[in-house]
C-alpha cells in the first residue's frame, strides 16, 4: 500500500515546503521574463472576448431568453390570462389580472378575456421555459434576446409594455 | 340489512339504497363519478351516464349478471349483489366513451372559464378521457344569458345535468327557469327572459358541475388556484351562514358554500344541506362581516393547493449539538462525560 502521506484522492495534492530560495530565484528576473513571455504569446492567439452588445454570440436555437407575449396575424393579443404560466412557474415570477373584452376591442384581444396587467419579475425568473410549455394559447415565448441589465430593481419587473410583441414585428412573425 | 359487494369490498346498507350511495359509504376509488346526481337534491341523477357500473351478480335470489351496464345513481341494491366499477374493463372503456360524448359539445374554453380548477368535467376528462377529439362537426353555440344581475349562464358549456332546475324546484318557491326544447337543442332558460331573483337562487352556481352557471361578481376576477379558501361564518337569518370565503390577500373575491369530497354542499350541524343565500354569496364581501375559522383543506390532488404552504405546528428541536456533547452511552460509562444524565434529562434541562 502506498504511503498514507503521499496519497492524493484528487490527484492534485502538492507538498508545501518552506526551503530557502536560491540566488537566481531571489533575483525574480527569470520569473518576470517567463510571465511576460506568456502575456506576449496571448497577443497572437485568437481573442476570447467579444464586444457585447455591439457584437453578439450565436445562441443555440433552443436558447431561452427574455419573454414575449405574442400577437396573432391580425395584431390581437393571444394571451387570455388563464394563469397557467403563473401556475407552472417554479419561481412564482408571473402575476396577472384579467378583464373582460368589451365590444369593439376584438382587434386588440383574441379571446373574450384578456390580461389587463401581466408582470414578470425578471429577478425571480430562472428562464426554465415552463410558462412557454404550459401556455394553451401559444401566447408566451422565450426569445433569443437576453434580459438587459438595469440600475434599479423596478426595472426588472416587466409589464405588458415591455412584454407584448411590437406591432411592427407582426409581419415578420407571420412569414 | 342487505349486503352488497363493490369491487370486492362488502358493505351493509339499508334496503333501497342506490349502488352509488353504497359505494360512497365505502369511499375511495370504489366510488363511481357522478355529474348529474346530487345527493342533496331529490330526483337528481340518471342523466349523464358517467356512473354506469357492471353488475356481475344480480342478487342472492337471482345470481344472473345484468346484461347491460346500470346507472349506479338510480339502481337500488339487492341482497348479495356484486358490482364491478374500477375492476371492470367494460366500465372503464364505457366511461371513456361517455366523457367523449359529454365533451362533444363542450367548448374548449377552460382558459377563460371561471370554473376551471374546480370543474367536475375537467377532473373527469383528466381521469378517464382521451387527449384528442374525434369530433369534426361544429359544436352547438348559444349566446351568453344573464340570469338576474348576479348569475351568468353560458349555455354552450352546459351538459344538461338538470341539477340547477332541481335547485329551482326544491330550494326556491317561485320557479322561473327550466329546460326548454329537446335533444341537442335543449337549453336551460328562464321564462321569457325572466330574472331569477329568489334569495336561494345563487345555489345553482354551486350545484353546476361545469362552468355553465357562474358568479358574475367573480367573473374573470382571478383563477381559483390563486385564491386561498377559508372557512368562514356569519349570523344570517335566511341561511346557515357557513361558507367558504375565497381570499386573495385581505380581500374576499368570492363566497361559495362548503363542499364535501363529492363536491356537494356539506351538511350543517342539524344534518340539513347548508345551502347559502344570495346575500351571503354576493353582497357580503367585506372581511369584517365574516368570522374566519381557518384554512379550508382541499383534496390532495386539487390544483387549488398549489403555492399554499401549510407549515406544521410542531416545534422542531435540533438536538444534534446536545447529542454531540453527550457522546455515545457506552463512552459516557467509561470516561464520565456528563455525569450520569441520560439524553432525555439533558434535553429537558436545556429547555
Amino acid at each position: 500500500m502506498a504511503d498514507f502521506k503521499s496519497l492524493s484522492l484528487s490527484g492534485r495534492k502538492k507538498d508545501v515546503s518552506d526551503k530557502d530560495m536560491t540566488f537566481m530565484e531571489k533575483l525574480y528576473l527569470p520569473a518576470i521574463a517567463k510571465g511576460m513571455g506568456i502575456t506576449l504569446r496571448h497577443f497572437f492567439k485568437p481573442k476570447v472576448t467579444i464586444q457585447y452588445p455591439e457584437q453578439k454570440r450565436e445562441f443555440s436555437p433552443i436558447f431561452r431568453g427574455r419573454h414575449i407575449l405574442m400577437r396573432d396575424e391580425n395584431g390581437a393579443e393571444r394571451c387570455t390570462a388563464c394563469g397557467l404560466c403563473a401556475l407552472s412557474c417554479p419561481a412564482e415570477a408571473i402575476t396577472m389580472t384579467s378583464s373582460e373584452r368589451k365590444k369593439g376591442e376584438e382587434h386588440l384581444y383574441r379571446e373574450e378575456k384578456y390580461a389587463d396587467t401581466y408582470e414578470i419579475n425578471m429577478l425571480r425568473c430562472i428562464f426554465c421555459g415552463l410558462c412557454e410549455e404550459a401556455c394553451p394559447k401559444e401566447a408566451i415565448f422565450l426569445t433569443q434576446d437576453m434580459a438587459p441589465a438595469d440600475y434599479k430593481r423596478e426595472g426588472f419587473i416587466y409589464g405588458k409594455e415591455k412584454l407584448v410583441m411590437k406591432m411592427e414585428d407582426i409581419k415578420s412573425n407571420t412569414k | 340489512m342487505p349486503k352488497v359487494t363493490i369491487d370486492g369490498v362488502t358493505v351493509e346498507v339499508e334496503a333501497g339504497t342506490t349502488i352509488l350511495n353504497a359505494a360512497r359509504k365505502i369511499g375511495g376509488d370504489v366510488v363511481p363519478p357522478a355529474m348529474c346526481y346530487y345527493s342533496k337534491l331529490k330526483g337528481s341523477g340518471g342523466k349523464c351516464r358517467v356512473c354506469l357500473v357492471e353488475i356481475s351478480k344480480g342478487s342472492d335470489a337471482n345470481p344472473n349478471p345484468m346484461p347491460k351496464l346500470q346507472a349506479s345513481c338510480c339502481t337500488p341494491i339487492m341482497d348479495g349483489m356484486e358490482v364491478k366499477n374500477m375492476t371492470s374493463a367494460k366500465v372503464q372503456d364505457m366511461r371513456k366513451g361517455v366523457v367523449e360524448f359529454l365533451l362533444m359539445n363542450h367548448p374548449l374554453d377552460c382558459p377563460i372559464c371561471d370554473q376551471a380548477g374546480e370543474c367536475d368535467l375537467q377532473n373527469l376528462g383528466y381521469n378517464y378521457g382521451v387527449e384528442g377529439t374525434r369530433y369534426k362537426e361544429e359544436r352547438r353555440t348559444f349566446d351568453k344569458i344573464d340570469i338576474g344581475d348576479k348569475i351568468q349562464l353560458h349555455m354552450t358549456r352546459c351538459i344538461l345535468c338538470y341539477r340547477c332546475t332541481y335547485v329551482a324546484d326544491q330550494l326556491t318557491d317561485n320557479r322561473v327557469h327550466g329546460v326548454v326544447n329537446r335533444g341537442d337543442a335543449a337549453e336551460i332558460s328562464t321564462y321569457i327572459q325572466n330574472a331569477v331573483t329568489n334569495e336561494m337562487s345563487g345555489n345553482m352556481i354551486d350545484v353546476c358541475p361545469v362552468g355553465a352557471l357562474t358568479d358574475k361578481t367573480f367573473r374573470f376576477k382571478s383563477r381559483v388556484w390563486f385564491l386561498k379558501p377559508f372557512d368562514a361564518h356569519r349570523d344570517c337569518k335566511t341561511c346557515s351562514g357557513k361558507v367558504t370565503a375565497w381570499m386573495f390577500g385581505n380581500e374576499i373575491y368570492r363566497i361559495t358554500a362548503r363542499k364535501d369530497a363529492y363536491h356537494e354542499v356539506e351538511n350543517d350541524e342539524n344534518g340539513n344541506p347548508a345551502f347559502i343565500c344570495n346575500t351571503c354569496r354576493f353582497d357580503t364581501k367585506d372581511v369584517k362581516q365574516w368570522t374566519i375559522e381557518g384554512p379550508r383543506k382541499m383534496e390532495n390532488w386539487s390544483v387549488i393547493n398549489q403555492g399554499k404552504y401549510m407549515k406544521g405546528k410542531e416545534k422542531v428541536i435540533i438536538d444534534g449539538d446536545i447529542r454531540l456533547q453527550l457522546g455515545r452511552a457506552e463512552d459516557r460509562k467509561k470516561i464520565s462525560m456528563n455525569g450520569t444524565n441520560t439524553l432525555e434529562q439533558t434535553l429537558s434541562d436545556g429547555q
